[in-house]
């Protein structure tokens, strides 16, 4: 593997030198004060699997590296602003917004994306925190649920997730939520498609490495939502697990389904100690 | 798989070669090593055809995981696979097309695609739609594809 990643890498800067190498030892630091944690030793339940967990933002290119950095350079926090908007607006028949049950984002949303996807005991099962919005819309609220990958939902997700930057990720695993992350584990090592390949063949086996034009991270959430500049858009995670596994050749599961729950749940159990990082900036 | 068989005879036609008939992909003879001695398609291959197969995003786009010099005029060049600059010294003809009609064969566990099977996938979908396949697959690659890659990855030799 090694070996044959350096022989690829120098084959590559001798054949291709439009390609710049991302700066793997690069630190992030947020408006200048919040300290990410990109690169850490991986859980426990990764053991055999990997050593280190690294974030997607050390895979990207100096440029789309920086602006994340700035609050002011970083596109994403445009739909940061607009999920504010929508926090404070009331919607539905029951004459609420977010605010009047949750009140200051601030307060009240701080740690949420840390733990996410979570098991939820009233419902009795492991819920994401896209479901949980539409549980406060649809029973709460007497609103429309929003669209899985929507963008009203995405900007939301942002909004939540920016409450919790550089918090470290931390799902728990064990106890009722153990069936749903075994069922995502096995998700995850899968081969699909007729392509044939898992999860693990691209970002376990291969992080680091060039495919095409892309350079291969470990595939964490805890960037999610992420800004991507090719659309100029908000991708969810079920959103970019869709476009993964249609990657292979192979039909895809749909966004808010069980499936995506479980694989949604271990994947983001695998970015367990990372800092969350919400908006971050993909290419 | 219709499509195919009929691009494929077009070609064949064309270029006035007897066929002693296409090898269809559930058929393929792979020895214990994971070779195929023989042609799929019956005909030698056209290794200029197989340059373009294999830069071709909607084809083999083998340079997505291998980089290969020669072919540097592609843009970006991938390091999932091995590079691929002295496959025609390294490799018989015969291994190169067992590689790529299935190349666990060869290299067990492999994340390289098969290019050349039809079945025994988890939730095939229909091309890069994300929908389910509406109906038996088409090899990633013709018998001919394959071959006239073969031919082109001969001519990776160094000088
Ligand atoms: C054929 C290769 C391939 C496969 C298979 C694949 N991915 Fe990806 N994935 C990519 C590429 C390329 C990117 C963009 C570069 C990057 O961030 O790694 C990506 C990005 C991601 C990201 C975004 C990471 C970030 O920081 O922005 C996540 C999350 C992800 N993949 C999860 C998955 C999951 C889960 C699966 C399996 C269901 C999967 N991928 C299968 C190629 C693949
Ligand atoms: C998704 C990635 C991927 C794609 C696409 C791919 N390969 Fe490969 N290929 C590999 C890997 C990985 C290996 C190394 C074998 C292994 O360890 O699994 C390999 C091995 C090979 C080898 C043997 C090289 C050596 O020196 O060991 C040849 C020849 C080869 N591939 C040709 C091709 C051709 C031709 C195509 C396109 C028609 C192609 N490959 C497409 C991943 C890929």
């Amino acid at each position: 593997m090694k070996i044959k990643a350096l022989t690829a890498i120098a084959a590559v800067l001798l054949s291709a030198p439009a390609f710049v190498a991302a700066d793997e030892d690069a630190e992030l630091i947020v408006n200048g004060e919040i300290e990410m944690v990109t690169k850490t030793a991986a859980a426990p339940h990764l053991e055999g699997a990997l050593d280190e967990v690294l974030s997607g933002w050390l895979f990207r290119a100096d440029e789309t590296q920086s602006l994340q950095a700035d609050d002011f350079d970083n596109p994403g926090m445009i739909f940061v602003d607009q999920g504010m908007d929508d926090w404070g607006t009331v919607d539905g028949s029951e004459g609420k917004s977010c605010a009047s049950c949750h009140g200051d984002v601030e307060d009240s949303m701080a740690g949420i994306r840390a733990e996410y996807p979570k098991w939820n005991d009233t419902a009795g099962e492991v819920r994401t925190m896209a479901q949980m919005i539409n549980e406060c819309r649809v029973d709460r609220m007497g609103a429309e649920a929003h669209g899985y990958t929507s963008a009203k939902m995405a900007r939301m997700e942002a909004l939540i997730s920016v409450q919790s930057r550089g918090m470290p990720v931390n799902v728990a695993i064990d106890g009722p939520a153990a069936d749903m992350w075994a069922q995502g584990k096995e998700m995850f090592y899968s081969r699909t498609g007729q392509l044939e390949l898992s999860c693990a063949s691209c970002h376990e086996e291969n992080y680091g490495n060039r495919i095409r034009s892309d350079h291969l991270s470990q595939g964490h959430i805890n960037g999610f939502p992420v800004y991507r500049l090719k659309n100029a858009k908000l991708t969810t995670p079920h959103g970019r697990f869709k476009g993964c596994v249609r990657d292979t050749r192979a039909q895809t599961y749909s966004p808010g389904s069980d499936d995506f729950v479980a694989l949604e749940l271990y994947v983001a159990s695998r970015g367990n100690g990372l800092s969350v990082e919400g908006v971050s900036v993909r290419n | 798989m219709r499509l195919t068989t009929i691009t494929l005879a077009a070609t064949l036609t064309v270029a006035g070669v007897a066929t002693a008939g296409t090898v269809a992909p559930g058929d393929v003879a792979f020895d214990e090593y994971g070779a195929v001695e023989m042609s799929l398609s019956g005909a030698a291959g056209d290794a200029v055809n197989g340059e373009k197969i294999m830069v071709t995003k909607s084809k083999g786009n083998c340079v997505a995981c291998h980089a290969v010099s020669k072919l540097s005029y592609a843009p970006f060049h991938g390091e999932v696979g091995p590079q691929l600059d002295w496959a025609g010294d390294t490799w018989s003809q015969a291994e190169l097309r067992g590689i790529l009609a299935n190349a666990k064969k060869t290299f067990e566990g492999s994340v390289m695609p098969a290019f050349y099977k039809v079945d025994g996938f988890v939730r095939p979908g229909k091309g890069y739609t994300g929908k389910a396949a509406d109906g038996p697959l088409d090899p990633l690659l013709s018998a001919q594809d394959i071959e006239d890659v073969i031919a082109f990855l001969m001519t990776l030799k160094e000088e």
